[in-house]
């Protein structure tokens, strides 16, 4: 579903703070199943992510996405299928503050012109898989890390995405809070939707939900 | 089209609940901007009006008024004058005026008094501005005297108070008959003190003009068009000395509203990465901002014009009367009739609602244009 071949990123090219945060990476990832990229900090997973989630190019190489080359697509169609497919928990949740649960989950709707009445619906029925019906109307920062990480999944689904990519998704999270979040990974692949995270939290990589594991070092692959 | 319209009405839902977020920021930018628009739409309101005003006012006096000069000055008209602008051609009617100042002791108040034909005004009775009559507790019937420049006394029965729709043009006239005018003020037979002209066609008043220059070497003929001119003149001169005066605050105001609207804050940078991050283009991020500054510019612009409107039409521009109508013992009390001039209204808008919104935009566009990527960082 997702190839990468020589990818490459750098950061600050040419000036003297040049940094190199991936340096040639060939992957494939398949659909439907859960990746984790596992490695200490600065290894590049987060970087990686952002390149197949459309967030940022890479310097080099390719990243095909259902075949299709989008390494140097310009940015407007790399937001499309961004919007259309990929859905993403951020570690900080990253949730606008001073707006409603509801209105957060809603916003990656706006830009597609659904119906407002359609994107609450939606909202409603992931509310009440999530558990958190309840605390739809609650402003953001007035709910627990818990309740704002399924506010920020259901942020994720709202598109309905195929691919979810949550980056460190149980760091801020305690160990009930984080075994919450494995059962709703479980969903995602019982949903056929592939799922690509970065942890180094061992109740995630070696959970019986999480199909794969890639090693990251020094921006290279060190076990897949 | 629908999908277009959904997604305009998604973000215009999303700007008013920002708005509705930073409240105390947007408040204070929405005053201060409601001030800016207040100031300089009761100034042109108030200008406006008064000059509209005055081409009212002047439309009903005679076109062209013929003073005769003598070393520079403005003297007496005498017999025989008539009788030669009765040749000139294009002069539809003509009437030799007698008018002149009286200065009132009891009220430190120059009056002006005109001579009417005696079916107007019967000998021994004036009529009297409304101003004038109140400031002297006039009424019909009731009698009063004035001593005339050679020192006599003359008494007066007050006929009848002017209108005092006519108080702007009557405050300080009084009315009386020919025959008492000349004998108050001691004028000679057969002189007047201006001649007024009614020309039918207006464009031939300035060759109306040019031929009483010929024929009347000695006199200077006055169009209402230039007296217009000057009045126009006087108000404009006025405004401008008004914002001069406010210059510092209103330039106060435009770089409190400019450095409200540019600013921004971690936070809405931040907000920024996230919707775009989440699936929110470049051109939605923008559009959004623009709803944004559109629904506060106009916001702004309509509160602060009609509160202007409201400022110079119902409570008589009571913050810049004192400045721009100018001053006098025995003053009219008028209102004014609401006029508005379109172009005027277009030019504060463009000049308040586009500075704001480029002051917006640009400093969005540049966060905009950063790559999502950072949210993740």
């Amino acid at each position: 579903m997702i190839e990468l071949s020589e990818i490459k990123k750098a950061f600050n090219q040419g000036r003297p703070n040049e940094y190199w945060a991936l340096s040639g990476i060939d992957l494939t990832l398949e659909a439907g199943k859960v990746t984790a990229f596992r490695g200490p900090s600065g290894s590049g997973k987060t970087t990686l992510l952002t390149l197949v989630g459309c967030l940022a190019r890479p310097t080099s190489g390719r990243v095909r996405f259902k075949g299709q080359d989008i390494s140097g697509l310009p940015e407007r169609f790399l937001t499309e299928i961004r919007r259309q497919s990929f859905g993403f928990v951020f570690q900080q949740f990253n949730l606008i503050k001073g707006l409603s649960a509801l209105e957060n989950v809603i916003l990656p709707g706006f830009p597609t012109g659904r119906p407002r009445a359609e994107l609450i619906d939606a909202a409603e029925g992931l509310f009440e898989q999530l558990k958190l019906s309840h605390r739809r109307q609650a402003k953001v920062e007035w709910l627990s890390g818990g309740e704002q990480q399924r506010v920020a999944i259901a942020r994720a689904l709202i598109n309905d995405p195929e691919v979810i990519i949550a980056d460190e998704p149980t760091a801020n999270l305690d160990t009930a809070l984080s075994r919450e979040f494995m059962t709703i990974l479980e969903g995602f692949t019982a949903a056929g939707k592939t799922v690509l995270l970065t942890s180094h939290d061992p109740l995630v990589v070696e959970s019986s939900a999480v199909h794969r594991v890639v090693g990251m070092r020094d921006g290279k692959l060190v076990d897949q | 089209m629908r999908i277009w319209l959904e997604k305009q009405r998604h973000l215009i839902d999303f700007t008013l609940a920002s708005l509705a977020r930073r409240k105390t920021k947007n408040i204070g930018l929405l005053v201060a901007y409601t001030l800016l628009v207040f100031v300089l739409a009761s100034l042109t309101l108030f200008t406006n009006a008064l000059r509209t005003e005055a081409t009212f006012v002047l439309a009903g006096s005679p076109e062209v008024i013929v003073q005769r000069m003598v070393a520079g000055r403005h003297d007496l008209i005498p017999p025989g004058y008539l009788d030669k602008i009765g040749r000139i051609r294009g002069v539809q009617k003509m009437e030799g005026r007698l008018w002149g100042y009286y200065y009132d002791p009891v009220l430190n108040a120059n009056y002006t008094f005109m001579a009417r034909p005696a079916e107007e005004v019967a000998s021994g009775t004036i009529m009297v501005g409304a101003a004038l009559a109140r400031e002297r507790g006039l009424d019909a019937h009731n009698t009063i005297s004035f001593r005339s420049y050679s020192g006599k006394l003359f008494t007066f029965e007050v006929a009848s108070v002017l209108s005092p729709d006519s108080e702007l043009l009557s405050a300080d006239l009084i009315l009386l008959s020919e025959e008492d005018f000349r004998s108050f003020f001691e004028y000679p037979a057969g002189h007047f003190t201006d001649i007024a002209l009614s020309v039918a066609n207006p464009q031939e008043v300035r060759n109306i003009a040019a031929k009483l220059s010929s024929a009347l070497p000695d006199s200077r003929p006055i169009l209402r068009e230039e007296v217009l001119r000057t009045y126009q003149s006087v108000f404009d001169w006025r405004e401008g000395i008004v914002l001069t005066v406010l210059a510092g605050a209103i330039l106060a105001f435009a770089i409190l509203a400019w450095e409200k609207a540019s600013g921004l804050s971690a936070e809405e940078k931040r907000e920024i990465g996230i919707l775009k991050a989440i699936g929110w283009e470049t051109g939605d991020v923008l559009r959004m901002k623009l709803w944004e500054g559109l629904l506060i510019s106009l916001t702004a612009f309509l509160l602060g014009f009609i509160g202007a409107y409201v400022h110079v039409f119902h409570f008589g521009a009571a913050v810049f009367e004192p400045v721009l109508k100018g001053w006098a013992v025995l003053y009219p009390r008028f209102t004014l009739l609401p006029a508005i001039d379109g172009l005027q209204v277009a030019t504060l808008f463009f000049f308040t609602v586009f500075p704001y919104t480029a002051a917006v935009l640009v400093p969005i566009w540049r966060a905009a244009i950063t790559d999502p990527d950072a949210v993740m960082r």
